[in-house]
């Protein structure tokens, strides 16, 4: 670390919001007072998951109770789409219906209810044909929505072919559902000359604005976006957002009121788009001790009916399926496969999870295979010195896995507890354990180098009182807190001092999403410049005015030591408006050293790794299925923390939310491609039940990042979600120990009804 | 006379309205009419906890509060009753114990799901209960928080929780209950016209007459069921009738030889009696989707609806338990299990309700088990619920009962299955083999988003394969991963 004596940086100060959040002042969009005239809107959608429209008779839904228009893709006057790039996902449908639930029109009424009630009332004929429902099916039908990408280093297919020691194997990778608990919401206002404000819960105001702006053929300059918090994001609203945003702005538009789309949670979870599903087949070579020396991966990514921002998202299954492990020979074959379902999209990880669940069904075979211990298999195949190169020809430079693993293998008492483990297996009949400790290395930055840039405005007041403004979004996740903190730092004050603000495409213009974990590290760094330019101002004026010496000026306590002299931080303040100094700033960051260039397939695509390592414990009951954890162990690598308690909080729910991905969440379609489980009555995320007692997190400790990030810190976002695949490694070696030796046939998510019937096809002479 | 407006307790205030829909939701009078937006809506169904609110009213002349789901609790529920919010507990600078210890704890995140956590931690805060973990848990079963992982919120929880409230709550208590048994008029409610209404009769004989006069009203219990077809299917029920209200219509009496549970009982009313016939049965009531659900959700409803993956029904089925029903002229007593005819349809006359159901204590040579199968623990509807009862002498089986939920349209005993084990010897493993394989005789259940027929009927066979033998060894232990009847 470069600073000595942090003041606000590293201290585990609670949530800007908490207050707010436990007394319920929070303000959330759907709790701003509505204007006078405020109107509502509900979505009209298809109950056919594909076919070609041929009539929409809207005139029961026109003549309903409180109905004051009704929208559909005519209405529109700019472009009928609202993707985040490619295209291919209309706002409202036209001609063609590709998905169950895909809006084909909105109503707006006085009330949300009487919309709700109006959007039934339609007449719809659809010619409908068979769907494409199932990865399979998409596979069949060879449809993508993208072009294959391939990474190959060596020839690993004619490796395998000559090998002597191989395995191979076959896995599905179930989906999931984001369930944030404030669902999607959209509030459109109309201004003068036909500005537009829309408050929209969205991890992408920019995206919004210009979505919006594109929809209604207007300039981008006359829509603002505004987002406060959101009450949960996790990747889902950041493309999924803008639809209802553009729906409601258009309803303003066309009403000359105030209108507010808020989805239903069904509407909500048919409509908007998951984690990709994906069907992953491979086969491998390795040497008698379990090191690979070959792998031949097949990655199916089913991305629904449109390309959304898949492209990344199967790019970075393919970057992450050696997770911390060394591949000398790999080609890994990336199809990105289209099927009439709902678009699949962003979820924490961003396809890293699934490409990484891979790497660990093949330590854990391989370990079952040579009946060694799982760890030690892990660990022989870690990359290590001369095999330091990934498949993608990054060379990794911060690992700390072998050192990070060591602590939390000593602390969680792993080997001695296998062996207990191993004693109750013999014991039990019906019940058994498993244990399993997992590694995870997680890239971090935005793999499309252009969203690798963050702006941020800060205003220091008279009073010496300051506010910050910044591209990125507050989802839950303390952004926010974090950016604050950053400033604070800055100017010695205490955090009191610093008024955090809604995000806001009219303050800092041209952001990109808050995702990839990259919202501190971008927007910290952007606040710092702007932070450091104010300062420096104010250094300079110091010392004109009261002959400082530059050198020996400090920002402390709420003051400005000049050396000589010490006066408050207020004074300093006002005597720069006095002076006529300019008190606030913009900053800007572009992520440094970043060259990934992905036509070449070269380059470099991280800044850096971040590091964790997880130790699960579970029972699974072998006549039921049902499973239960029993103690979990995490050490995770956030670098030198900004504030502990907030990175916890990301491990620790970050943790959770995997576990749920690769336990109970299981999304259901049917044949006719609608989705059956799209409640909390039926799509199950985990419960306080679900997750143990015994549930123990630190962080680890180290100099800090090695790449010059915000104070050093690490990212925390996504790559805790991948320590939960410790828990899924031990339900397979609970499993295993049936009939070891062989290899059980457990996908995700392990449900009592997968795991029963992973038990059922264990041979085993004990039932 | 009846009354014809809805009152209820604000912050020790009685609140009266005149105009109250017959289909409203509490949810939708506190954000729409109150414009107290604390209380969020997360799903409209009850499953996720965002808009849990605290309610409290007399039980047995005593003030009790208890969580409840603002989204499918009909604002005609609510009569009588103390309605307390998050938006009633404290400030951002005046915090409640357990919004400070929340605080303190870093247990919010999005805070979206927040203020149903703080409800439902200050309603265990009133209860006097201990805030172990495992109690946490039960009390948080109907809480969804999606960014915290929960381990900060049971933290806050025991750190604020020690039995002994001390906060404004707590201080109006007495004057609270003086309040809420002046408003206990007695008096049938009756809101809107003979065409639209909310009815809550106040004597079990206004209730079966005016369920008799109008055939055509939906009876209201709990409003878990019925709650979301107001919200989920847009259904417009014009005219409720709530049995809330109706005196009487909750007792339950415990006796020797049987247990009598009035329809009106709330699950967590009975959870203790049911616990008493057997800790399995105690153990399926807490099954029962979460907290406040069974605060809410009535034992005699969730037989009423007749649905086919009602958790109680096996359970009261197998124990031998006696249904009884009333019109206006008559009362009729008849087996639980003749109650349920085919999916959708039950023995039950028009103006005709469910009034109370009667459990047979068990005799010392009957053995009763009970279990739950479900994707997650808590919260969560049946894929399979099994429930079995035999009757031993010796160890030979003289008697034995089988009945299975979400086997089949109905919940229904598996007769094929008993026939093979009954004189059979405990442990006879060959009966015990033809027992499971005469279950696919029994049954042909379907697949759903819940699990697979498969999976349905290889688990209700191993469910009978776990029963048998634990019956047979006596140890629970080795065989659950929760719910061991050595520990209770």
């Amino acid at each position: 670390m470069n600073k000595v004596n942090l003041q606000t940086i590293g201290k585990p100060i609670a949530h800007d919001s908490a207050r707010m959040h436990v007394s319920g002042t929070a303000a959330y969009i759907d709790d701003i007072v509505e204007p006078v005239g405020t109107l509502h809107l509900a979505p009209g959608l298809s109950d056919i998951a594909k076919g070609r429209l041929i009539s929409i008779d809207l005139d029961a839904v026109r003549a309903a109770p409180g109905v004051v228009a009704v929208l559909s893709a005519e209405d529109i006057p700019g472009r009928n789409d609202c993707s985040p790039g490619f295209g291919g996902d209309p706002i409202f449908a036209e001609e063609e219906i590709k998905f169950h639930g895909q809006v084909i029109f909105a109503v707006v009424a006085e009330t949300r209810d009487q919309a709700r009630r109006a959007s039934r009332l339609a007449k719809i004929e659809i010619d409908s044909q068979k769907p494409n429902v199932h990865v399979e099916d998409g596979l069949k039908s060879g449809e993508t929505v993208l072009d294959d990408y391939t990474f190959i280093r060596g020839d690993a297919p004619a490796e395998i072919d000559k090998a002597m020691h191989t395995v191979a194997g076959k896995m599905t990778v179930g989906g999931q559902e984001h369930f944030y608990l404030e669902g999607q919401i959209s509030f459109a206002i109309p201004g003068e000359n036909k500005t537009i404000k829309v408050l929209c819960s969205t991890q992408h105001p920019t995206e919004v604005q210009h979505l919006v702006a594109r929809a209604l053929a207007q300039p981008d300059a006359s829509i603002v976006c505004e987002c406060r918090r959101m009450g949960g994001g996790f990747g889902g609203k950041e493309s999924q957002a803008a639809q209802w945003a553009c729906i409601a702005a258009l309803a303003a538009r066309v009403t000359g009121h105030p209108a507010k789309m808020r989805l239903d949670r069904d509407d909500d979870m048919v409509t908007t788009g998951k984690r990709h599903d994906f069907l992953i087949e491979y086969s491998a070579s390795h040497d008698e001790k379990g090191i690979v020396e070959a792998i031949d991966l097949e990655l199916n990514g089913r991305c629904g009916h449109s390309a959304d921002v898949s492209l990344g998202i199967n790019d970075r299954a393919m970057f992450h399926c050696d997770n911390t492990y060394y591949y000398p020979n790999l080609r890994v074959h990336s199809r990105r496969v289209k099927t009439d379902t709902v678009s699949n999209t962003a979820f924490r990880g961003f396809g890293g999870p699934q490409g990484m669940v891979f790497a660990e069904r093949l330590m854990d075979q391989l370990a079952i295979k040579l009946d060694k211990d799982p760890l030690t298999i892990r660990k022989r195949n870690y990359y290590s010195k001369g095999r330091d190169v990934t498949p993608y020809g990054q060379k990794i430079r911060d690992n700390v896995i072998r050192q990070l693993v060591g602590e939390l293998e000593k602390s969680s008492d792993y080997k001695n507890r296998r062996k207990q483990i191993a004693k109750f297996n013999k014991k039990n009949r019906f019940l058994k354990k498993g244990i399993s400790l997992n590694p995870v290395k997680f890239g971090i930055a935005f793999t499309l180098k252009h969203l690798n840039q963050a702006g941020s405005l800060v205003h220091v007041y008279t009073d010496g009182s300051v506010q910050v403004n910044h591209g990125g979004t507050e989802m839950g996740q303390g952004l926010n807190l974090k950016v604050a903190q950053v400033v604070a730092e800055e100017f010695g004050i205490d955090i009191s001092r610093v008024q955090i603000t809604a995000t806001s495409t009219e303050k800092v213009p041209n952001t990109t999403p808050t995702a990839a974990s990259s919202g501190s590290d971008l927007n910290g760094m952007a606040t710092k410049k702007a932070a450091e330019k104010i300062k420096g101002r104010m250094i300079d004026l110091a010392v004109r005015l009261y002959q400082a010496d530059k050198k020996l000026i400090r920002f402390v306590n709420g003051e400005v030591d000049l050396g000589n002299q010490t006066i408050k931080f207020s004074e300093l303040a006002n005597r720069c408006f006095m002076e006529r100094v300019q008190l606030s700033a913009t900053g800007f960051y572009a992520t440094p050293k970043l060259t990934w260039d992905r036509d070449s397939v070269s380059g470099k695509a991280f800044l850096y790794f971040a590091y964790g390592a997880s130790c699960s414990e579970v029972t699974i009951d072998t006549l039921t299925g049902e499973m239960k954890v029993d103690r979990v162990d995490i050490l995770h690598d956030v670098g030198s923390s900004i504030n502990p308690a907030i990175d916890i909080g990301q491990i620790e729910g970050g943790f959770v939310q995997g576990m749920g991905w690769l336990t109970t969440e299981e999304l259901v379609y049917d044949e006719d491609g609608r989705l059956r489980t799209h409640a909390p009555s039926t799509y199950k995320i985990p419960t306080c039940s679900d997750v143990p007692d015994d549930f123990r997190t630190a962080l680890f400790v180290s100099k800090g990042n090695r790449e010059n990030t915000i104070y050093r810190s690490k990212a925390v976002g996504e790559p805790p979600l991948m320590l939960a695949m410790s828990v899924f490694s031990a339900i397979f070696h609970a499993i295993a120990s049936i009939n070891p030796g062989q290899i059980p046939e457990l996908d995700t998510p392990a449900t009592p009804e997968a795991i029963l019937r992973a038990v059922d096809g264990m041979n085993s002479t004990d039932k | 006379m009846s009354r014809t407006a809805v009152r209820f307790l604000r912050n020790g205030v009685v609140t009266e309205l005149s105009e109250v829909g017959a289909n409203e939701t509490l949810l939708d009078y506190l954000r729409l009419r109150e414009h107290a937006h604390g209380t969020k809506e997360g799903c409209s169904e009850g499953d996720c906890g965002a808009c849990t609110v605290a309610i409290g009213s007399l039980k047995n002349d005593k003030l009790v509060y208890e969580p409840v789901n603002a989204c499918i609790q009909l604002l005609g529920q609510i009569d009588g009753k103390d309605i307390v919010t998050v938006d009633d507990l404290g400030s951002p600078d005046v915090l409640h114990p357990i919004q400070q210890s929340m605080v303190e704890e870093h247990a919010s995140q999005c805070g979206y799901c927040t203020p149903g956590i703080v409800m439902s931690l200050f309603v265990l805060y009133h209860s006097g209960e201990s805030a172990d973990r495992e109690n946490v848990n039960n009390w948080l079963s109907g809480n969804l928080c999606r960014c915290t992982g929960y381990r900060p919120i049971a933290d806050a929880a025991a750190n604020a929780i020690d039995g002994k409230p001390n906060d404004a709550l707590a201080a109006r208590l007495a004057q609270t209950q003086e309040l809420l048994v002046e408003m206990d008029d007695k008096v049938d409610l009756f809101v809107g016209t003979n065409k639209r209404f909310f009815a809550a009769p106040a004597t079990i004989t206004s209730l079966l007459e005016i369920s008799a006069n109008h055939i055509d009203a939906v009876i209201l219990s709990g409003a878990t069921d019925v709650g979301l077809w107001i919200t989920k299917q847009l259904r417009d029920l014009p005219k409720i009738i709530y049995t809330g209200r109706v005196s009487g219509f909750n007792d339950i009496s415990d006796g020797d030889k049987s247990v009598r549970i009035s329809a009106g009982a709330s699950y967590e009313d009975a959870h203790s009696v049911l616990g008493s016939v057997d800790p399995d049965l105690g153990e399926v009531v807490r099954r029962i989707g979460s907290k406040p659900v069974r605060a809410s959700g009535t034992v005699g409803g969730n037989i009423a609806n007749g649905s086919p993956i009602g958790d109680m029904p096996p359970a009261l089925i197998v124990l031998g338990a006696k249904l009884e029903l009333r019109h206006a002229q008559t009362t009729r007593e008849i087996d639980l299990e003749d109650f349920f005819i085919a999916y959708g349809k039950q023995d039950r006359a028009p103006g005709e309700l469910v009034t109370a159901v009667t459990i047979p204590r068990m005799t010392a040579n009957q053995h009763f088990r009970a279990f739950k199968i479900s994707k997650r623990f808590d919260q969560d509807i049946s894929s399979v619920l099994a429930a079995f009862c035999f009757t031993l002498e010796g160890d030979k089986i003289v008697d034995v009962r089988i009945a299975y939920g979400g086997m089949a349209a109905t919940p229904k005993r598996a007769l094929a299955a008993e026939k093979a084990l009954s004189g059979v010897r405990i442990g006879d493993e060959n009966a015990r083999e033809t027992a499971i394989a005469e279950l696919s005789s029994d049954f042909t259940p379907m697949s759903d988003m819940r699990a697979s027929a498969k999976y349905r009927e290889r688990v209700a066979g191993n469910l009978l394969r776990k029963a048998l033998h634990e019956i047979e060894t006596g140890e629970t232990k080795a065989t659950r991963l929760l719910a061991e009847r050595e520990v209770v």
